[in-house]
């Protein structure tokens, strides 16, 4: 039986891809952030998942508002890096999971996620730059990956309550799927950060820190926060946190802080990265 | 019924919701077009040919060709597309935030580095006091 042992919640800001894709994660600017990334690598490295979920919002990239899927799977056997204006980045093609996405995919649509199903798209620094923070610049990604996306970019995105029973939804596939994979989870975006208008550079720390710390103990009552809160406490694209409700409702009750790293700038906004375990089977 | 905007006494932002999507489809679907390097190529060359292929507002065409970055937000421009234009002009997201903040790229970065804007007084339109 497939199962979920851990979440990764991560920013994925486009500039800390270029910092990597460029070499610059050594420099004054980067290092500190970079720094902060190796004890996840290393954790994530002795983990060995066979498979991880990375859910992620599309910046206009595979989607345009042409059709916007609140909540989308993509099935396919690889997914290309896409051109987002700037060229694509120099990373692998990330290998999908067909099976276990296609059973999810049923799954989640049978438990009452109208899930849109996607054969066929290209992947962004959504996707890429919490692979990179997690994995490195390997020649080839780990472990295959099933892009999970979900609109943010048309407000409304789905609430944060409906984000983390997709969640649960989740943990119940996967836990239905027969075969023994070790699975891991991402929520990426965030945290807070406002890249437009008047008020861009809005950062929280106090928000952030209160967003990370009741991720672990009342992740329930969190998910229910309303989206015009973190528009105006965490920043117009703060709202990206909504996707951590999905990472966090696949995992247990009972979790377990393995690490966490924050550090203001990234750019426009402050990274986060938290690594979750189960605690128990509950 | 329509849905109540409760965001929209925060200062300085501009969420693209139903009323801005209406509005701004053309725009951002020019925008989506940079995605492909040989219209980033196009769009460079000639901007307001490139442009005539899309069917914008003479405002909307205005501040693309102005680069007037606050303007095309409030025309009904999202900022995950209107960032295109900034990438194919070699900008950053800094940059440009600088940019619609009002502020030169020295002291937007400098107050990045200081751990960036502060919500206080920036939280309601009316109350600069919380």
């Amino acid at each position: 039986m497939a199962r979920i042992v851990a979440g990764i919640g991560c920013s994925h800001v486009p500039a800390i891809g270029v910092a990597i894709d460029k070499g610059m994660t050594g420099t004054p600017y980067w290092e500190p952030l970079f720094k902060g990334y190796v004890p996840a690598r290393e954790w994530l490295a002795k983990l060995k998942p066979d498979v991880a979920i990375v859910v992620y919002n599309d910046h206009a990239s595979a989607f345009s508002l042409e059709v916007i899927p609140t909540f989308l799977i993509g099935v396919a056997d690889e997914f290309p890096i896409a051109d987002e204006g700037f060229g694509p980045r120099p990373v692998p093609v990330v290998k999908g999971h067909p099976k276990l996405a296609w059973h999810l995919a049923e799954s989640l649509i049978l438990n009452e996620f109208d899930m849109t199903i996607a054969n066929q798209m290209p992947v962004d620094h959504g996707l890429t730059v919490p692979l990179s923070v997690t994995c490195g610049q390997p020649q080839e990604w780990p472990f295959p990956v099933i892009p999970l996306c979900v609109n943010v970019v048309q407000y409304p995105p789905p609430t944060g309550a409906r984000c983390f029973k997709l969640g649960q939804a989740i943990r119940k596939a996967v836990a239905s799927f027969d075969e023994d994979l070790k699975v891991v989870i991402y929520g990426t975006g965030g945290m807070s950060h406002q890249l437009q208008g008047e008020r861009a550079g809005l950062i929280n720390r106090e928000f952030d820190t209160a967003f990370l710390d009741r991720l672990t103990t009342d992740p329930q009552a969190l998910s229910r926060l309303p989206h015009t809160e973190y528009m105006r406490e965490a920043g117009s694209e703060g709202i990206e946190l909504v996707m951590w409700h999905v990472m966090r409702g696949a995992l247990n009750d009972d979790v377990r802080e393995v690490y966490r790293h924050y550090h203001v700038p990234a750019s426009n906004t402050a990274a986060a990265l938290v690594v979750l375990e189960n605690r128990s089977a509950t | 019924m329509t849905q109540q905007r409760d965001y929209d006494n925060i200062p300085g932002t501009y969420v693209y919701d139903s009323e801005r999507g209406r509005v701004g489809y053309h725009l951002n679907m020019f925008c989506m077009s940079l995605n492909k390097a040989e219209n980033r190529a196009k769009f460079k060359a000639d901007p307001e040919k490139f442009l005539d292929g899309f069917k914008l507002t003479p405002e909307q065409r205005r501040a693309v060709l102005a680069r007037d970055w606050l303007g095309m937000l409030k025309v009904g421009g999202n900022i995950y597309y209107t960032i295109k234009i900034a990438f194919c002009d070699g900008l950053t997201f800094q940059d440009v935030a600088g940019m619609m903040s009002g502020v030169p790229k020295e002291t937007y970065a400098q107050m990045m580095l200081a751990g960036g804007r502060s919500p206080h007084g920036n939280r309601y339109k009316d109350r600069p006091d919380i």
